[in-house]
């Protein structure tokens, strides 16, 4: 295949890797989409394969049959409950691929640059490492976080943002060190010395984050995994490359601003760790709720259900811990057989990461078009009989539009205890991610059903089936 | 402890602080329960009814009054017609008394009881606070009293509320015009909504607008801007250019609609005049007026307290007891709100009561303890409105911290423009060609990127990353090219790279495919 045939087929790749994303757009051309990015995938990779540069087929071969069914094992073994875990996990290969191309491409004998092509070719290598060490190592730790394996609470060190600006000029002064160096060894020393600060700052960024964050660092890493690409594209001087890097990676860089703007928070201050680290301790700032919890039985909240004319859902990470959503859809799917209208308002932060809710009322066979996002749902609420609320605090505090003083003022929440009951599902009293008080679960119109979400949500659906 | 309830005595009064169902659970309580034969005679409850639940019978007022340690009522005590002398006198000394009182209106009945080294418990004192709502006497009573002002402009009004087309020909609905949405206002636009009318409604306070749209009415603005939220959740005194503006809108109802219902009070202070005999003149004959605010002198020039007058062929209701004329239902709701004041006093359910001053909602409402004067109690801590809440009991806590130095947003953006302005000029004057080249490439790339995924829906984010994921080992590609050189070391670092990649690509893929699938309507 000659030079010309593999930039067209490079031009094609890169007009399907975007049509595959303006797809999913809507869940009706979401499949084909995906079928795009299939194809692009495979053009570019024949076309690279069968091109001139590359001769051996058989390590290529064995690597990607090996690759390739890990790949879709994992893929068909996943529950989706554990999406967040997987893509993470994702992540963390392209960081350590671009890592390891990054290298290659510094052992790399046949490439023999001067001057200022050789400098930026230098740090070309250096950045891509660099990032993709940064991906590497930060998306290993988002994966222990999400999956549990790490605690979730945020690894608070002392000094920590002088740690970061430290190990920052720390880079910058080995790639000034790499740039000048003379023989080949040093400049690997520099570059691993690179890596290992690298790789040390993205655990520590990731370290400070607390699990309610994660759908900002999932996303986050996410972009960093196409700068990454992209990095690499400079460092081969391959279009396909920049132009996929550079679309994954504002993909990402979008995602994190949405939920950052969610949470009405600066990216900064997400990523800088911690919470609340400008007001203090986050329990003094605010005012007290006043007033009484109201519990509620099962079987009342079934008589609810049951009286209602309009239910909606608010899910979040509770219901994905407690793996209720299908208990959830028998539900939906009993009350609207009766007629009631249920409705599913979506905060884009709930969960682990963008989109997770989606994901998994999805899984539970829950039509799309009843799962509403939150800007579309928000002002439905005073219309609402009965507005439930499995497994969100922070997501649905009015303190957050009432109180300026809270810790999550000014952040967009749900506004269910607009709705004539709201019935709020949890197994405690116990303050949600963000440390502040919920002072819906003081109103007057809203009710508390204690326990595990799973377990009370079938005793409803029980009453709800011998009512 | 004994209980006794006392028939009421002021002229027409028809409520009794008891029920037989609220006697039996007092009993639980660990209180004994005696009433005056007849009490429950204007409320259609038999002394039978009574007995049947173990209530003692007493026949006589006075031994009544003097063998009970605790005395329910609905009035406070007043001179009684057959022994002329007064209530007040008969209580024993040292007892308890849970009624409505109005100690600002009665101060020499304050004395009176004070004298008596009483304990009072005034029902219309109790706090406006979440936790007493299920012992707010006021509101029990509010409600009942904006049903049946409905039911009594029904009553005088001589159409159907709702519009029907008959045979006969059509019927067009009432419309119903409510002035002051509290309780009672709510629960008049219930009634008069469920009779079929089209009910529309004003208040001062504008928080009560969600509340009016709740129950299916119209709400109709002053066109004018004050906020009338006063303590407590009640209304204030408007300026006079609210005022004007306010009895405008009123004259412009007046001449449109065929009833008003006006609950405009404002606490210690006159009822506001805001339908004038001219306005009045001005509506439809066989219009009706309801001024539930006749007793404390009425929202209309022409109201009567305690009568229905016709003036300008609109008649005029101007009753002060409309709970009385739903004796049964109020004395229920009455009978409750006493029981959980007595559960509060009485937390260890052993049928003594302890007046906790500590008690927020206790202290309220005790306006004489052990024959002190305990009214007025310390202001409410916290309002029904919930911004109120926030200002006053967030006050101390004021951000200190978030002074931080904010640029104008022109010269934080002309700052961002001529940083990057700068270092685009830096690139473009040092760089060889090209990586120009490649660097257009990817400012465009980044920009079609933005394009496109501002389209993606928010439900499909997550398939977005995983695909995202599939795509950006694309990488793979770089270690592809890289397999086929000379040296070891390389194929070896390529080799995993691919197979890095390769996981990713068909996982990501096939883990997108598999999401897809999902979603369906």
């Amino acid at each position: 295949m000659s030079e010309g045939l593999m930039t067209v087929s490079y031009i094609g790749a890169t007009i399907l890797f975007i049509l595959s994303l303006g797809g999913l757009s809507n869940p009706e051309t979401a499949r084909r989409g995906n079928f795009y990015g299939i194809i692009g995938m495979t053009i570019a990779i024949v076309a690279t394969v069968f091109g001139p540069k590359v001769t051996s087929y058989v390590p290529i071969l064995i690597a990607m049959a090996i690759g390739g069914s890990i790949g879709i094992f994992a893929a068909i073994k996943v529950k989706m409950t554990e999406m967040p875990e997987l893509v993470a996990l994702m992540h963390s290969l392209v960081g350590l691929a671009a890592v390891l191309v990054g290298f290659a491409n510094y052992f790399d004998t046949t490439i023999n640059l001067t001057g200022v092509d050789k400098t930026i070719h230098e740090i070309e290598i250096y950045v891509g490492i660099l990032i993709g060490a940064v991906t590497f190592s930060g998306s290993v730790i988002a994966f222990g976080k999400l999956s549990g394996k790490l605690s979730g609470k945020p690894m608070l060190l002392p000094l920590r943002h002088w740690i970061n600006l430290a190990g920052l000029i720390a880079v910058i002064f080995v790639a000034k060190l790499f740039l000048g160096a003379e023989s080949g060894a040093a400049g690997l020393l520099y570059l691993s010395i690179m890596t290992g600060i690298a790789l040390a700052f993205g655990i520590h960024m990731v370290m400070a984050i607390g699990g309610a964050d994660m759908p900002v660092v999932v996303s986050m890493l996410n972009s960093y995994s196409g700068w990454a690409a992209s990095a690499t594209g400079f460092m081969l001087s391959n279009d396909l490359l920049i132009v996929v890097g550079a679309l994954v990676g504002s993909s990402g860089a979008i995602l994190s601003y949405i939920m950052c703007r969610a949470m009405n928070r600066h990216f900064l201050s997400v990523i800088a760790g911690g919470f609340g680290t400008e007001g203090g301790a986050p329990t003094a700032a605010g005012a007290q709720p006043q007033g009484e919890v109201q519990p509620i039985a099962a079987e009342e909240t079934a008589e609810l259900l049951r009286n209602a004319s309009h239910v909606i859902f608010v899910p979040g990470y509770g219901m994905a811990v407690a793996q209720a959503q299908h208990t959830v859809f028998e539900i939906t799917k009993l009350l609207r057989d009766k007629g009631v209208d249920v409705r599913f308002a979506i905060h884009p932060v709930a969960g682990r990461m963008p989109g997770h809710m989606n994901v998994l009322l999805a899984e539970a066979k829950v039509p799309y078009d009843i799962v509403l996002e939150m800007d579309e749902i928000n002002e439905d609420f005073p219309e609402t009989d009965v507005a439930m609320v499995i497994g969100a605090n922070d997501i649905v505090n009015p303190g957050a539009q009432e109180d300026p003083n809270s810790p999550i003022a000014g952040m967009p929440v749900l506004e269910v205890w607009k709705a004539k009951t709201s019935i709020v599902m949890k197994r405690s009293m116990a303050s949600g991610y963000a440390g502040v008080d919920n002072p819906l679960f003081y109103k007057e119109n809203n009710r508390m059903l204690f326990g595990d979400a799973k377990k009370m949500l079938d005793e409803v659906l029980t009453a709800l089936k011998s009512g | 402890m004994r209980i006794g309830i006392p028939k009421e005595i002021h002229a027409g009064e028809k409520r009794v602080a008891t029920t037989p169902d609220v006697a039996e659970k007092l009993m639980k309580l660990g209180f004994s329960v005696a009433i005056q034969s007849g009490a429950g005679e204007g409320a259609n409850l038999s002394d039978d009814a009574f007995r049947q639940v173990g209530v003692e019978i007493v026949e006589d007022a006075k031994s009544l009054w003097t063998s009970s340690e605790i005395v329910l009522k609905v009035r406070g005590p007043e001179t009684h017609p057959e022994f002329a002398i007064d209530e007040v006198e008969l209580m024993r000394e040292g007892g308890c008394l849970l009624s409505f009182i109005w100690p600002a209106q009665n101060p020499e009945l304050m004395e009176r009881l004070a004298a008596k080294k009483a304990t009072v418990l005034a029902m219309d004192s109790v706090p406006r606070i979440s936790r007493a709502q299920k012992l707010d006497a006021l509101s029990s009573m509010a409600n009942i009293a904006g049903y049946r002002a409905v039911i009594e402009a029904a009553h005088q009004f001589g159409r159907f509320f709702t519009g029907q087309i008959t045979a006969a020909g059509k019927v067009p609905p009432a419309k119903v015009f409510i002035i002051g949405v509290g309780v009672a206002g709510l629960a008049a636009i219930g009634a008069a909504g469920g009779l079929g009318a089209i009910v529309r409604a004003n208040d001062t306070r504008p928080e009560v607008k969600d509340q009016v749209k709740s129950m299916g009415a119209e709400f109709v603005d002053v066109d004018y801007k004050e906020e009338g939220t006063g303590v407590g959740g009640y209304a204030k005194l408007m300026s006079e250019g609210y005022q004007k503006a306010q009895r405008e809108m009123i004259a412009r109802q007046c001449m449109e609609v065929d009833i008003v219902i006006t609950t405009a009070l404002i606490p210690g202070k006159p009822a506001p005049k805001l339908i004038t005999a001219g306005m009045v003149e001005s509506m439809k004959p066989g219009s009706v007026i309801v001024d539930m605010a006749a007793e404390q002198g009425g929202n209309c020039e022409l109201t009567v307290p305690g009568e229905v007058v016709v003036r300008h062929g609109v008649t005029i209701i101007g009753y002060a007891d409309l709970p009385s004329r739903l004796a049964r239902q109020s004395s229920q709701l009455y009978a409750t709100n006493l029981l959980r004041l007595l559960e509060e006093l009485s937390p260890a359910k052993d049928g003594t009561i302890n007046v906790n001053m500590e008690d927020e909602v206790i202290r309220g409402t005790t306006v004489i303890k052990d024959g002190t004067i305990t009214w007025p109690p310390p202001p409410p801590k916290i309002s029904a409105a919930p911004t109120e809440k926030m200002a006053t009991a967030a006050g101390p806590v004021e951000p200190a911290k978030k002074k931080r130095v904010e640029l104008p947003a022109w010269v934080s953006s002309g700052l961002m423009l001529g940083i990057g302005g700068a270092l685009f000029y830096g690139l473009g004057a040092t760089a060889p060609l090209a990586f120009m080249g490649h660097f257009t490439v990817f400012v465009l790339a980044c920009f079609v990127g933005y394009m496109v995924i501002w389209n993606v829906t928010p439900a499909l984010h997550t398939p977005l990353m995983s695909v995202t994921n599939a795509i950006s080992s694309i990488i793979a590609i770089g270690a592809l090219i890289q397999i086929s050189s000379p040296g070891v070391l390389m194929v070896i670092l390529a080799g995993l790279a691919v197979v890095l990649t390769s996981i990713n690509m068909a996982g990501g893929f096939w883990v997108t495919q598999r999401m897809l699938r999902m979603f369906r309507r």
